[in-house]
């Protein structure tokens, strides 16, 4: 236990400190924000109507980029062929550095959606909406996107290639989130049905994500 | 004879030199007689002589989803057996696979043309089909991102096995998206009560079909050991004048 509380301290610390760039996914998700008004026209009522699923696509993209942090720091350093042959479980250990790296760059996006949702023109109770389904849903990203990143580590390769792995597979989280947050703002669907499946959905995650990620390294690495 | 028999590649080549032929033979038959008694039956009430597109396209979808479960299974031979033809069986499998969810999506949209009025309709069957496609191009292009086959054969069954579990997620999560989205207003054949005249071959051109992959994925299994033979062969040369 104490392993994996220092495993994700020590994530957490390198990746907010220079050099981390977990903070660059903030960056890069209110940029893609910014961006939307020019492709879709400045019409309030048409970006109230989208926000929900621009924020969506914001946060995931910006989830898929810091992804390949996740190992491939470790790997270049030599850490990570440590943490493979350390006693504590690879799949424990590969939950813990997921778990780590949500809190260092996840968090921050769903701490930014407030402030977006104002550029947006979203209300009070759908920015809340978003806010809580990123919360639900964003977990799920980064444990799946974790098995693309333990791929592409192990391949030594990464960039494109996992954004294409990983994309499709993002498709279930992407509906249930924006369809939540739109039941929450229009209807005519309850808040809860969607809201509740996208949590299953996170939890699946938590249970297959380590252990493809961990078969994928112990396969992998030589 | 077991699969642990076929572990040797030289065995495999023998023993589906010998078996090939007769493949290709029962597949062509097969096909020939799936294709006259698909000209042969009836036009629908509703869809008129379009209804025959559905003879291709109904055992292409099955196939798209059936070749992904061939290759979960050959990606539990590679990881948890080792055993040396799985990941030649993997690898062969995606391009194929991948060519009859082409095909699907293909005769699907050119079904869709008189049917709905239109080529691409975000019905949630058509749209999970894509994903899939998505998916195969995908595995393919993690096979050719790595030089050593071994190598990336390991990393292919890991992605096979978390698209077997992914896949039924996708699709229901399309189907709800769909139902939410758009009403249903696609005529379709009700399942169950289809006739015996659209049936019969039906499932003959299924099995037609499903050997038509047999053959081709045994002779593309062929070839890539071929293709290993050779690159090593060459390898070996270039050693020797290093040397």
């Amino acid at each position: 236990m104490t392993a994996l509380s220092a495993l994700i301290r020590r994530d957490i610390r390198i990746a907010l400190r220079v050099g981390g760039g977990a903070l660059i996914g903030v960056l890069f998700f209110l940029t893609v924000t910014v961006l939307m008004p020019f492709a879709v026209g400045p019409d309030l009522a048409l970006l109230t109507r989208l926000g929900p699923a621009i924020l969506w696509l914001g946060a995931l993209l910006a989830s898929l980029l810091t992804l390949d942090r996740l190992f491939m720091a470790d790997h270049e350093d030599g850490s990570l062929d440590l943490i493979v042959m350390s006693r504590t479980p690879l799949e424990l250990a590969c939950a813990a550095k997921a778990l780590a790296h949500w809190l260092a760059a996840g968090l921050p996006l769903i701490v930014a959606t407030p402030v977006l949702g104002l550029l947006l023109n979203l209300d009070g109770t759908a920015t809340l909406a978003v806010a809580l389904t990123l919360l639900a849903g964003t977990p799920a990203l980064t444990f799946t996107g974790m098995i693309g990143a333990a791929l592409a580590v192990t391949l030594h390769r990464g960039g494109l290639l996992l954004a294409v792995l990983v994309l499709p597979l993002s498709i279930p989280v992407l509906i249930f989130g924006v369809a939540a947050s739109q039941a929450a703002i229009t209807g005519p669907l309850s808040f809860g049905t969607p809201f509740s499946i996208l949590c299953a959905l996170s939890l699946v995650s938590f249970v297959v994500g380590p252990f493809a990620a961990a078969a994928s390294l112990r396969h992998g690495l030589d | 004879m077991s699969l642990i028999d076929l572990a040797n590649p030289t065995r495999f080549l023998a023993l589906t030199a010998r078996v090939l032929p007769w493949l290709a033979g029962a597949t062509a038959i097969l096909l020939l007689i799936g294709l006259y008694q698909s000209a042969m039956a009836p036009d629908d009430y509703q869809q008129g002589a379009t209804v025959k597109i559905m003879f291709i396209h109904v055992p292409n979808a099955w196939l798209s989803m059936f070749v992904w479960g061939i290759m979960s299974v050959a990606s539990l031979g590679t990881l948890v057996w080792r055993h040396p033809l799985a990941d030649v069986a993997a690898k062969t499998a995606a391009p194929i696979g991948a060519a009859f969810t082409f095909l699907a999506l293909v005769t699907g949209s050119l079904w869709g043309r008189p049917m709905w009025g239109t080529y691409w309709e975000w019905d949630a069957r058509l749209t999970s089909v894509l994903i899939l496609f998505l998916m195969y191009l995908g595995l393919i292009a993690l096979w050719r991102a790595v030089e050593d086959p071994s190598r990336a054969a390991r990393a292919a069954a890991v992605l096979t096995l978390v698209g077997a579990i992914n896949i039924p997620i996708i699709k229901f999560s399309v189907d709800w998206w769909n139902t939410l989205h758009q009403p249903a207003s696609v005529i379709r054949m009700g399942g169950p009560t289809l006739d015996n005249a659209f049936l019969i071959p039906l499932l003959v051109m299924a099995i037609a079909f499903s050997l038509l992959f047999i053959t081709l994925h045994l002779a593309a299994m062929r070839n890539e050991i071929l293709r290993r033979r050779v690159r090593s062969l060459q390898m070996m040369q270039a050693n020797q004048k290093a040397a």
